[in-house]
């Protein structure tokens, strides 16, 4: 059935361009910025609120934002300095929050906080997890330590470390499996012990052979019996890394619609989160830098650099030898899922692995033309939906029909739009069919109490589509 | 560089292909065909796929002009319309009659529906029904292929599929109905050609193999199975052009793989039901255009299951 389901699904994401300037560049050290800002939204869940003021001193690895959420991670200073303003900030997604400013004063004290972690059992290693503000370092930015603590964890029987890196022009994970696989490999090791699992899968793609090769080295000296840890290349095929695809590539298990990765087993890392486990266990640093690769047509000198959580983005591209020209789009992540920003003056957050930015000659985006139902997006959904009904049903606002056609499974990896002839911008429709439902969703709870209840009117998606769309 | 930052959501990225260049594609998988109908029925078969190409492409660019809406005719699907119906026509036919199939099909079936990709039948194909309806006389006069310049009259002989439905011998090998060296709609003879085109449709992944394999299948299966010669039906008749280029216009068929299937296997069984069955010669247009009618149906009923999904049994198998 298994092998039925493959062939079935071959062809399902897309080839991405192989943009991968950077991959063979050491990691350049960024010094340290007139000033850091720091917003307390940079994790999925409930915001952090500040626990400094202006005119507080601050030391490196000091708290100063936390919530009492249960979803949530602390954000530390990277700095040692003083904090100037606690500032409103206009996140990318358009998320206000509370961010605190400092200006560091370059000594870099250390905060006495901040020491090698004494860990013995599952409740331990947790509660350090959660002190360390680590949150998901590829891009989607859900703290560890709810992902570390699932309701069904002794079900859990392996581990996934996710290096797939697939997006283009990224390679921050890549330098990370080159620059620090020991660290990668005792962190792995530590996740299997506190949560008892016997297997770990390090996933690449195949076109990072040499990362393949070091970790591969590495994984027969750290595996144990009982504890073993195995590198899996993975075909080269966009969005491999994709949690619910990277799963079924390396289990053949699938995630059901709405369920955690741990209901089937498994428990997904990123492979510079699991690296900095270790770090954090030995020193006790929490997560205040990290690896981010700079790239995009704009950029004079694409490489990856280490920076302190806070940095303007400006200052990283002026550290890069500046922009080459004007630059029109300015990224936050890759390409294909990252954020467009309206302003160079955003910092880098945590999850936050790329910053592109590009020349005017390659934003230029084709005119929308109507949908010729080729169904190119259709064959290349990992999610196996079907985006033109799901446009259609959006625009004719039946809810109902969203429903049917789970809209709620999209992971919005772009394939869809990155395929489409008439270049529809049908990402940005799930997306805002993804809100209608949950709207619809959330107004339908809200009247099951009294009892009303109103049917959403339907509506010919084929014909209504074609009157009204004339763009 | 304040507000001069493009905001869009993600992703950033295309792959390049846009529709002009998918019909550039379909436009290539036609040629061989275009130019076998023009060396097996001479420049008569040419001249009626020009005048096709330009009633087509002008009633598109006056539909969008007085329909008010962006001009569509560059992306060229509108030529692919054209030479589908010419195809789909005898060499024989008099230049006007095509000319109206060509309008017929544009402003009547694409652009009164709101255009690519919205239309729910075969443009070309009602076209061609539309001209058998109404000028019987003239699009049933089939000329012999290889006579150098056609004299309209005197020359007309039976299709092979006529001779069959009439109860008579099969006057052609093998090795012509291959070639097309048989009377019939200028476009379809020739088979090699038409599965010359398909093939790089595919390659080009235009078009799914599933389509075609499936309607020419079914077609192949059925007739066997009613003691009728099923190489002599997959060879005759428009089923070629009809499997390859017309059951797979992309609005009128359906877009999931298992859609796509059921849908061609309508086709074939229709077409068989027609030609063996039905008072007609020939039903691969009618299979087509009715199965047209059926797509969202079909759709509706072989959605295909999202990631991650168990397939729910309905009620009445789950005892």
């Amino acid at each position: 059935m298994n092998a039925v389901r493959r062939i079935l699904r071959f062809g399902t994401g897309v080839r991405t361009p192989h943009i991968k300037n950077t991959a063979e560049r050491e990691t350049a050290v960024m010094p340290l910025p007139e000033r850091i800002i720091i917003p307390m939204s940079q994790h999925v869940g409930a915001p952090c609120v500040p626990v400094v003021k202006a005119g507080d001193t601050v030391e490196v690895g000091q708290v100063v934002g936390d919530s009492q959420s249960p979803i949530s991670a602390p954000i530390h200073s990277g700095v040692s300095g003083r904090v100037v303003s606690i500032t409103e900030l206009t996140l990318p997604g358009g998320v206000k929050t509370a961010a605190v400013v400092i200006e560091p004063d370059g000594e870099q004290r250390i905060h006495p906080g901040v020491k090698p972690q004494k860990v013995e059992s599952f409740d331990d290693f947790i509660k350090a997890v959660r002190a360390s503000g680590l949150v998901g370092l590829g891009g989607a930015g859900f703290p560890t330590h709810i992902k570390l603590n699932p309701p069904n964890l002794k079900d859990a029987d392996t581990l996934i470390i996710n290096a797939a890196e697939c997006e283009p022009y990224i390679t921050s994970d890549y330098r990370e499996c080159i620059e620090n696989p020991a660290d990668i490999m005792s962190g792995i090791q530590a996740v299997m012990k506190y949560l008892d699992i016997k297997h770990a899968i390090i996933a690449v793609e195949r076109d990072k052979p040499r990362a393949k090769a070091v970790l591969s080295k590495l994984a027969a000296e750290y595996s144990a019996a009982g504890r073993e840890i195995e590198v899996k290349s993975l075909p080269v095929r966009y969005p491999q890394g994709a949690e619910k695809v990277l799963i079924y590539s390396c289990t053949d298990r699938r995630v059901p619609p709405g369920k955690l990765p741990a209901n089937i087993g498994c428990i997904v890392l990123n492979v510079a989160s699991v690296s900095f486990i270790s770090k954090y266990l030995k020193t006790g640093m929490p997560l205040v830098e990290r690896r981010v690769t700079v790239d995009g047509s704009a950029v004079a000198k694409p490489q990856n650099v280490r920076v302190v959580i806070g940095t303007p983005i400006r200052d990283v591209i002026e550290f890069c030898g500046g922009a080459k020209g004007e630059i029109r789009k300015l990224l936050m992540g890759g390409p294909m899922m990252g954020l467009a920003l309206m302003d160079d003056q955003l910092p880098v957050l945590k999850q936050n692995n790329a910053i592109l930015a590009f020349l005017n000659n390659d934003v230029l985006a084709a005119r929308q033309s109507d949908c010729i139902r080729c169904g190119r997006c259709v064959r290349a959904c990992p999610m196996n939906l079907l985006p033109p009904s799901i446009e259609a049903a959006y625009r004719t606002g039946d809810t109902e029909r969203l429903e049917k056609l789970s809209v709620m499974n999209c992971m919005e990896c772009g394939c869809c739009s990155f395929v489409c002839p008439a270049s529809r911008q049908l990402v940005q429709s799930m997306r805002m069919a993804k809100g209608e439902f949950r709207k619809a969703a959330a107004a339908e709870r809200a009247k099951a109490g009294a009892g009303q209840k109103e049917k959403p009117a339907a509506a010919n998606s084929r014909t209504e589509g074609g009157l009204k769309d004339g763009e | 560089m304040e507000n001069k930052l493009v905001v869009s959501s993600s992703p950033h990225l295309h792959c390049g292909v846009n529709t002009r260049e998918i019909m550039l594609d379909v436009l290539i998988a036609l040629s061989p065909a275009a130019a076998a109908s023009a060396l097996l029925f001479g420049w008569r078969a040419a001249a009626v796929i020009i005048v096709c190409v330009a009633s087509c492409m002008a009633s598109e660019y006056i539909s969008r002009i007085v329909l008010k809406k962006p001009q569509t005719v560059g992306d060229l699907s509108a030529v692919v319309t054209g030479v589908l119906l010419a195809f789909n026509l005898p060499a024989t036919i008099p230049l006007w009659q095509a000319a109206i199939g060509g309008v017929v099909a544009i402003v009547v079936v694409k652009q009164m529906f709101g255009g690519i990709g919205h239309n729910f039948v075969n443009p070309a194909l009602i076209g061609r029904i539309v001209l058998m309806a109404s000028f019987p006389e003239d699009m049933n006069r089939w000329a012999a292929p290889l006579q150098g310049s056609l004299v309209v009259d005197g020359l007309t002989s039976a299709t092979p599929l006529e001779s069959l439905e009439q109860g008579g011998e099969l006057a052609y090998s093998y090795q012509q109905l291959l070639v097309g060296i048989r009377p019939g709609c200028l476009g379809e003879t020739c088979i090699i050609a038409l599965l010359l085109g398909g093939l790089y449709l595919v390659v080009r992944r235009v078009i799914s193999p599933l389509i075609p394999a499936v309607f020419v299948g079914t077609v192949f299966i059925l007739t066997w199975l009613l003691g009728e010669n099923p190489l002599v039906h997959i060879l005759s008749g428009g089923l070629m052009l009809g499997a390859v280029f017309m059951a797979t216009d992309y609005a009128t068929s359906p877009i999931n793989p298992a859609g796509k299937a059921v849908f061609a296997a309508g086709c074939g069984l229709l077409t068989v039901l027609i030609r063996v069955y039905g008072s007609l010669p020939e039903g691969v247009s009618f299979a087509i255009v009715i199965m047209n009618v059926l797509v969202p149906l079909i759709e509706r009923a072989t959605r295909p299951l999202p990631f991650g999904e168990e397939r729910r049994l309905p009620k009445w198998l789950k005892r």
